[in-house]
């Protein structure tokens, strides 16, 4: 269902509510935050210049390392005393990212989840289990308030002891399951591990999927793990916009639809900065318009997509954006050749022998690099045969080397023994060093 | 009569074989014979066994891509030739040999596990030589 009328404005009224907030920001951060105003006056740019939304492509970027920078508290536009909560990034390398929120800006947190849950199906009879990490992580409690404000009975259960999540889903009647693809996959296999019918003994209807990338591949493997009636969808946020919330799918599965009354999306050519016509691929800005505590502007996200304008079937008019085909930082050059790992994804996951695992070493030698990809068999099929194990290897092989116009070493494993994860998937080692 | 084999995927691996060998263990399953290549990055364990179906479930259990396939069990005299005669009709009847190694019995006898392109004709024609072939039953009261 559409929870909220700011998601089916029309062009015009939404491009008025976009610039009156724009203006409104711009205005405050330049005032309440020197490090943003330097930034503005190192071009001669001043708050007034910003008067129409296309103005917003002369502002400055913010990227992580600003945050970093700028760590702990430099970006925030309010006094410390105004936060209610503080929220961190991991920060595996170097000092966390940190965002701040003051009242205002939980109850918009709130809305943006409850819209994009609502769009994914969710409604106050779900109940809805919560299988992101609670802690600094802004994954779990962000989409926490949101569902237990449609009203979703909530299963605050976390992550770890997939066989006690099983206990849950069952006993409870989980209906709504949020978790990360890879996760949400690895508590089918431990079902089918501990003997347990997801299909039969687990009534899932919804899986609201995010925190990484959902190929349709992926979306294909829940389908086949969970039922073919449950309905998939991919969400999107980051920590430092808000969590999540940004963006969601709705039931035509086709892009996720952006709280554009808060956050303004722009695509721009990740190497110049300059920003891409409508409809082209490329790295996702966002300018947050409406919070308080932090209001990014022009923050890149380093997630590669495309923004759909035309309105969906579903009834909303904002835009869309196509769900992620890589970030920025996680493609990889391989001989000189662009590589995203969902591509390499979406090759193994449409194979029916092998399972949706898999694990990218990347080594260099004599200058050359060589990309190893180990693939796991299934239990249950099997082949005593070498010439099909080969066939199968060769097979894999071929498809890589179609889709990426490279050839990989593939090896075939044993079924379990490639590492799952219950958070976000690492299934990359680079181990290439320069000079090499 | 075909027998059940037990084959098991295992990865060039240190440990990996014993591994395999814990979980039939574990499962009180009993080896009669086995055959492993030599190859490069991973290989198939090929067994006859006391309890095909225990084993497989118990690999399975243990993580492996495990399966039963269907062999002829031979019994062959101990005769310069024979088993070149043998090979000779299944030849001839256009058959062709996936793989093949020897079968312990634990009597004086020779004898062979052999798969074939087509192994109901290969029974066919090994009974019309009159050759003895292994039943599960057989198998059982070796192991």
């Amino acid at each position: 269902m559409i929870w909220s009328k700011e998601e089916t404005m029309s062009r015009e009224d939404m491009t008025a509510l976009q610039t009156a907030r724009l203006r409104e920001t711009v205005n405050r951060v330049y005032e309440k935050v020197p490090y943003y105003r330097a930034k503005m006056d190192e071009i001669g740019l001043k708050p007034e210049h910003i008067k129409e939304l296309s103005d917003l492509s002369k502002l400055p970027f913010l990227t992580k390392q600003d945050m970093r920078d700028t760590y702990p508290f430099g970006l925030f536009a309010v006094p410390k005393e105004e936060l209610v909560r503080i929220h961190a990034s991991s920060g595996t390398t170097g000092k966390p990212t940190v965002v701040g929120y003051t009242r205002n800006d939980l109850n918009m947190w709130t809305e943006c989840v409850s819209r994009i849950a609502a769009a994914g199906g969710a409604t106050s009879k779900d109940v809805a289990q919560i299988c992101f990490g609670y802690g600094m992580f802004t994954g779990a409690l962000g989409l926490h308030f949101g569902l237990e404000n449609i009203g979703a009975a909530m299963v605050p259960s976390s992550t770890g002891n997939t066989e006690k999540q099983l206990m849950y889903m069952k006993d409870f009647g989980t209906t709504l399951l949020v978790a990360t693809p890879s996760y949400a996959l690895r508590i089918a296999e431990v079902a089918q591990q501990i003997g347990m019918d997801v299909k039969k003994e687990i009534n899932l209807r919804i899986g609201l999927l995010g925190s990484e990338m959902l190929t349709d591949a992926m979306r294909n493997e829940m389908n086949k793990a969970w039922g073919e009636d449950v309905l998939v969808t991919s969400n999107y946020g980051m920590s430092e916009l808000m969590g999540p919330g940004v963006s969601g799918e709705c039931e035509y599965l086709d892009g996720m639809h952006i709280n554009e009354d808060y956050f303004i999306p722009e695509i721009i050519d990740p190497k110049t900065g300059e920003v891409l016509p409508a409809g082209e691929k490329g790295e996702l800005v966002i300018t947050c318009i409406k919070k308080e505590a932090l209001p990014l502007i022009r923050y890149r996200t380093k997630d590669i997509t495309r923004l759909i304008y035309e309105p969906c079937k579903c009834g909303r008019t904002n835009v869309r954006m196509e769900n992620l085909s890589g970030r920025s930082d996680d493609m990889l050059k391989i001989r000189g050749v662009n590589v995203f790992p969902t591509q390499i994804e979406e090759v193994l996951l449409a194979m029916d022998e092998i399972a949706p695992h898999y694990e990218l070493v990347l080594t260099r030698k004599n200058h050359t690099d060589s990309m190893e990809i180990k693939v796991e068999l299934l239990p249950d099929k099997m082949t005593d045969s070498y010439q099909e194990l080969e066939a199968l290897r060769n097979k894999i092989v071929h498809k890589l080397r179609i889709v990426l116009g490279l050839s990989a070493k593939v090896t075939l494993v044993s079924p379990n023994t490639l590492q799952r994860f219950e958070g976000k998937a690492k299934r990359i080692t680079d181990l290439r060093k320069d000079g090499e | 009569m075909f027998i059940k084999q037990l084959s098991v995927f295992i990865e060039n691996r240190e440990g990996r074989l014993e591994e395999v060998l814990e979980a039939l263990k574990r499962e009180q399953v009993n080896i009669v014979s086995l055959s492993l290549a030599d190859t490069s990055e991973y290989g198939v364990l090929r067994m006859i066994v006391s309890n095909p179906e225990g084993g497989k479930e118990a690999l399975k259990a243990g993580g492996f891509s495990a399966m039963l396939t269907d062999v002829l069990a031979v019994k062959l005299s101990h005769r310069v030739g024979y088993l070149q005669e043998l090979l000779g009709a299944i030849c001839r009847a256009g058959i062709n040999i996936e793989y093949m190694y020897a079968l312990s019995t634990g009597t004086d006898d020779a004898s062979i596990v052999l798969k074939a392109s087509d192994l109901a004709k290969a029974e066919a024609v090994l009974r019309q030589d009159g050759v003895e072939i292994f039943t599960n039953t057989d198998l059982a009261k070796m192991s």
